[in-house]
Protein backbone atom coordinates (compact mmCIF):
# COMPACT_ATOMS: atom_id res chain seq x y z
CA UNK A 1 0.00 0.00 0.00
CA UNK A 2 1.22 3.15 -0.87
CA UNK A 3 0.12 7.11 -2.02
CA UNK A 4 2.36 9.81 -3.05
CA UNK A 5 1.33 13.40 -4.10
CA UNK A 6 4.30 14.72 -6.21
CA UNK A 7 4.62 17.23 -9.14
CA UNK A 8 7.08 15.21 -11.27
CA UNK A 9 5.46 12.59 -13.76
CA UNK A 10 5.37 8.95 -13.07
CA UNK A 11 5.85 6.11 -15.42
CA UNK A 12 3.27 3.74 -15.21
CA UNK A 13 5.15 0.02 -16.39
CA UNK A 14 8.26 1.55 -14.00
CA UNK A 15 5.49 1.90 -11.26
CA UNK A 16 3.61 -1.02 -12.08
CA UNK A 17 7.09 -2.83 -11.81
CA UNK A 18 7.95 -1.63 -8.71
CA UNK A 19 4.48 -2.21 -6.91
CA UNK A 20 4.30 -6.01 -8.33
CA UNK A 21 7.83 -6.81 -9.73
CA UNK A 22 8.47 -10.72 -8.77
CA UNK A 23 5.31 -11.91 -7.05
CA UNK A 24 3.58 -14.75 -8.15
CA UNK A 25 0.71 -14.38 -6.15
CA UNK A 26 -0.84 -11.54 -8.02
CA UNK A 27 -2.63 -12.79 -10.79
CA UNK A 28 -4.62 -9.51 -12.15
CA UNK A 29 -3.35 -6.12 -12.15
CA UNK A 30 -5.46 -2.75 -12.90
CA UNK A 31 -4.38 0.57 -13.75
CA UNK A 32 -5.71 3.40 -14.38
CA UNK A 33 -4.38 6.89 -15.66
CA UNK A 34 -5.94 10.05 -15.45
CA UNK A 35 -4.84 13.20 -18.05
CA UNK A 36 -5.13 16.73 -18.27
CA UNK A 37 -7.80 17.33 -21.28
CA UNK A 38 -7.34 20.09 -23.80
CA UNK A 39 -10.98 21.24 -23.21
CA UNK A 40 -13.52 21.07 -20.30
CA UNK A 41 -16.86 20.93 -22.72
CA UNK A 42 -16.66 23.10 -25.22
CA UNK A 43 -13.84 25.45 -23.02
CA UNK A 44 -9.99 25.43 -24.45
CA UNK A 45 -8.29 24.43 -21.41
CA UNK A 46 -4.11 25.74 -21.95
CA UNK A 47 -2.91 24.70 -18.25
CA UNK A 48 -4.22 23.14 -14.84
CA UNK A 49 -2.92 24.00 -12.00
CA UNK A 50 -3.67 21.65 -9.35
CA UNK A 51 -3.55 23.14 -5.68
CA UNK A 52 -3.92 20.55 -2.44
CA UNK A 53 -3.85 20.73 1.06
CA UNK A 54 -0.88 19.18 2.49
CA UNK A 55 -0.44 16.32 4.75
CA UNK A 56 -4.52 16.03 4.88
CA UNK A 57 -3.90 14.60 1.32
CA UNK A 58 -1.86 12.34 1.79
CA UNK A 59 -3.97 10.51 5.03
CA UNK A 60 -7.07 11.37 3.16
CA UNK A 61 -5.44 9.15 0.10
CA UNK A 62 -4.09 6.54 2.75
CA UNK A 63 -7.59 6.38 4.56
CA UNK A 64 -9.40 5.77 0.77
CA UNK A 65 -6.38 3.02 0.12
CA UNK A 66 -7.15 1.05 3.69
CA UNK A 67 -11.14 0.76 3.39
CA UNK A 68 -10.50 -0.40 -0.47
CA UNK A 69 -7.93 -3.30 0.85
CA UNK A 70 -10.82 -3.99 3.94
CA UNK A 71 -13.78 -4.10 0.83
CA UNK A 72 -11.43 -6.31 -1.64
CA UNK A 73 -8.57 -8.95 -1.17
CA UNK A 74 -6.07 -6.73 -2.65
CA UNK A 75 -2.57 -7.95 -2.83
CA UNK A 76 -0.84 -4.62 -3.86
CA UNK A 77 -1.91 -0.86 -4.58
CA UNK A 78 -0.87 2.54 -5.51
CA UNK A 79 -2.05 5.94 -5.70
CA UNK A 80 -0.53 8.71 -7.04
CA UNK A 81 -1.51 12.06 -7.60
CA UNK A 82 0.26 15.14 -9.26
CA UNK A 83 0.30 18.69 -8.71
CA UNK A 84 1.24 22.39 -9.44
CA UNK A 85 1.02 23.08 -12.95
CA UNK A 86 0.08 20.41 -16.30
CA UNK A 87 -0.94 20.34 -19.15
CA UNK A 88 -2.77 19.39 -21.52
CA UNK A 89 -2.08 15.67 -22.59
CA UNK A 90 0.06 15.27 -19.28
CA UNK A 91 -0.65 12.07 -16.80
CA UNK A 92 -2.57 13.45 -13.28
CA UNK A 93 -3.25 10.23 -11.23
CA UNK A 94 -2.10 7.12 -11.53
CA UNK A 95 -4.07 4.42 -9.45
CA UNK A 96 -2.74 0.23 -9.39
CA UNK A 97 -5.05 -2.37 -7.71
CA UNK A 98 -3.70 -5.75 -7.68
CA UNK A 99 -5.10 -9.52 -6.74
CA UNK A 100 -5.04 -12.50 -7.26
CA UNK A 101 -8.13 -12.24 -9.63
CA UNK A 102 -9.33 -9.91 -11.95
CA UNK A 103 -12.96 -8.76 -10.63
CA UNK A 104 -11.90 -7.47 -7.24
CA UNK A 105 -8.25 -5.36 -8.93
CA UNK A 106 -11.11 -3.58 -11.38
CA UNK A 107 -13.43 -2.60 -8.84
CA UNK A 108 -11.10 -1.45 -6.31
CA UNK A 109 -9.22 0.58 -9.07
CA UNK A 110 -12.87 2.12 -10.10
CA UNK A 111 -13.66 2.62 -6.18
CA UNK A 112 -10.25 4.10 -5.43
CA UNK A 113 -10.91 6.72 -8.47
CA UNK A 114 -14.23 7.58 -7.72
CA UNK A 115 -13.37 7.88 -3.90
CA UNK A 116 -9.86 9.85 -4.48
CA UNK A 117 -12.55 12.62 -6.69
CA UNK A 118 -14.86 13.29 -4.34
CA UNK A 119 -12.60 13.11 -1.23
CA UNK A 120 -9.36 13.40 -1.45
CA UNK A 121 -8.10 17.35 -1.07
CA UNK A 122 -6.87 18.86 -4.48
CA UNK A 123 -8.40 21.48 -6.09
CA UNK A 124 -7.84 22.47 -10.01
CA UNK A 125 -8.20 26.03 -11.73
CA UNK A 126 -8.23 26.21 -15.51
CA UNK A 127 -6.44 28.43 -17.67
CA UNK A 128 -8.03 29.39 -20.85
CA UNK A 129 -5.63 30.24 -23.88
CA UNK A 130 -6.52 34.26 -23.20
CA UNK A 131 -4.99 34.28 -19.66
CA UNK A 132 -8.28 33.80 -18.05
CA UNK A 133 -8.33 31.75 -15.16
CA UNK A 134 -11.27 29.50 -13.25
CA UNK A 135 -11.89 27.08 -10.58
CA UNK A 136 -12.98 23.74 -11.89
CA UNK A 137 -16.60 23.51 -10.40
CA UNK A 138 -17.24 19.34 -8.27
CA UNK A 139 -19.58 17.29 -10.91
CA UNK A 140 -22.09 15.77 -9.67
CA UNK A 141 -21.94 12.78 -11.13
CA UNK A 142 -18.57 12.09 -9.55
CA UNK A 143 -20.59 12.09 -6.00
CA UNK A 144 -22.98 9.66 -7.65
CA UNK A 145 -19.91 7.59 -8.98
CA UNK A 146 -18.93 7.62 -5.36
CA UNK A 147 -22.16 7.01 -4.19
CA UNK A 148 -22.64 3.57 -5.58
CA UNK A 149 -20.34 1.85 -3.58
CA UNK A 150 -22.09 3.11 -0.09
CA UNK B 1 -19.16 23.79 26.45
CA UNK B 2 -16.28 25.27 28.85
CA UNK B 3 -15.25 28.88 29.08
CA UNK B 4 -11.50 28.96 28.00
CA UNK B 5 -10.98 30.88 24.82
CA UNK B 6 -8.08 29.27 22.77
CA UNK B 7 -6.61 29.28 20.06
CA UNK B 8 -6.74 27.92 16.62
CA UNK B 9 -5.25 27.33 12.94
CA UNK B 10 -7.51 28.02 10.26
CA UNK B 11 -6.48 27.51 7.02
CA UNK B 12 -8.36 28.23 3.31
CA UNK B 13 -8.23 26.53 0.21
CA UNK B 14 -9.02 27.10 -3.44
CA UNK B 15 -11.16 29.96 -3.90
CA UNK B 16 -12.24 30.53 -0.24
CA UNK B 17 -8.43 31.36 -0.07
CA UNK B 18 -8.84 33.50 -2.61
CA UNK B 19 -12.13 35.50 -1.06
CA UNK B 20 -10.88 35.67 2.42
CA UNK B 21 -6.97 36.74 0.97
CA UNK B 22 -4.87 34.71 3.60
CA UNK B 23 -4.00 30.83 2.85
CA UNK B 24 -4.07 30.30 6.88
CA UNK B 25 -4.38 32.19 10.43
CA UNK B 26 -4.10 32.13 13.78
CA UNK B 27 -7.19 33.02 15.93
CA UNK B 28 -8.40 32.87 19.08
CA UNK B 29 -11.55 31.27 19.46
CA UNK B 30 -14.33 33.02 21.33
CA UNK B 31 -15.88 31.29 24.13
CA UNK B 32 -19.15 29.40 23.39
CA UNK B 33 -18.63 28.33 19.69
CA UNK B 34 -18.98 24.65 19.89
CA UNK B 35 -19.42 23.77 16.07
CA UNK B 36 -18.00 24.11 12.63
CA UNK B 37 -21.42 26.60 11.79
CA UNK B 38 -20.81 28.54 14.46
CA UNK B 39 -17.56 29.41 14.20
CA UNK B 40 -18.39 29.98 10.08
CA UNK B 41 -21.38 32.62 12.00
CA UNK B 42 -18.29 33.80 13.96
CA UNK B 43 -16.04 34.44 10.93
CA UNK B 44 -18.61 36.37 8.69
CA UNK B 45 -18.48 39.13 11.14
CA UNK B 46 -14.75 39.48 11.21
CA UNK B 47 -15.38 40.93 7.75
CA UNK B 48 -16.53 41.24 4.14
CA UNK B 49 -13.91 39.17 2.48
CA UNK B 50 -15.36 36.72 5.21
CA UNK B 51 -18.89 37.41 3.99
CA UNK B 52 -18.18 37.17 0.50
CA UNK B 53 -15.82 33.85 0.99
CA UNK B 54 -19.04 32.12 3.02
CA UNK B 55 -21.99 33.59 1.40
CA UNK B 56 -22.48 29.47 -0.46
CA UNK B 57 -22.13 28.15 2.50
CA UNK B 58 -23.82 25.41 1.65
CA UNK B 59 -20.77 24.74 -1.11
CA UNK B 60 -18.14 25.17 1.24
CA UNK B 61 -16.61 21.80 3.27
CA UNK B 62 -14.44 21.62 6.28
CA UNK B 63 -11.78 19.58 8.12
CA UNK B 64 -10.99 19.18 11.55
CA UNK B 65 -7.39 17.83 12.19
CA UNK B 66 -7.01 16.58 8.39
CA UNK B 67 -10.70 14.75 8.73
CA UNK B 68 -13.86 15.72 6.71
CA UNK B 69 -16.66 17.05 9.02
CA UNK B 70 -20.10 18.24 8.43
CA UNK B 71 -21.25 21.94 9.44
CA UNK B 72 -22.99 20.47 12.65
CA UNK B 73 -19.84 18.76 13.81
CA UNK B 74 -18.65 19.79 17.61
CA UNK B 75 -14.95 21.79 17.17
CA UNK B 76 -13.74 19.62 20.90
CA UNK B 77 -10.19 19.90 20.42
CA UNK B 78 -9.37 20.36 17.23
CA UNK B 79 -6.27 22.64 16.61
CA UNK B 80 -6.42 23.13 12.39
CA UNK B 81 -9.90 23.79 10.84
CA UNK B 82 -9.73 23.94 6.97
CA UNK B 83 -12.41 25.53 5.20
CA UNK B 84 -12.79 24.62 1.19
CA UNK B 85 -14.66 24.31 -1.74
CA UNK B 86 -16.05 20.86 -3.10
CA UNK B 87 -13.11 18.78 -4.32
CA UNK B 88 -11.86 18.33 -7.76
CA UNK B 89 -8.92 16.32 -7.88
CA UNK B 90 -8.47 13.03 -10.20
Amino acid sequence: MAVRVQHDDFDVSAETEKLIGGRTDVGAIVTFTGRVRGADNERQVASLTLEHYPDMTEAEMARIETEAHARWPLQASLLIHRVGELHAGDNIVLVIAASAHRQAAFEAAAFLMDYLKTRAPFWKKETMPSGETAWVDARAEDDGAADRWR
Amino acid sequence: MDNRTRNVRLLYFAWLREKVGLASEEVELPAGIATVAELVDWLEQRGPQYGEAFARREVVRAALDKVHVKPSAALGEAREIAFFPPVTGG
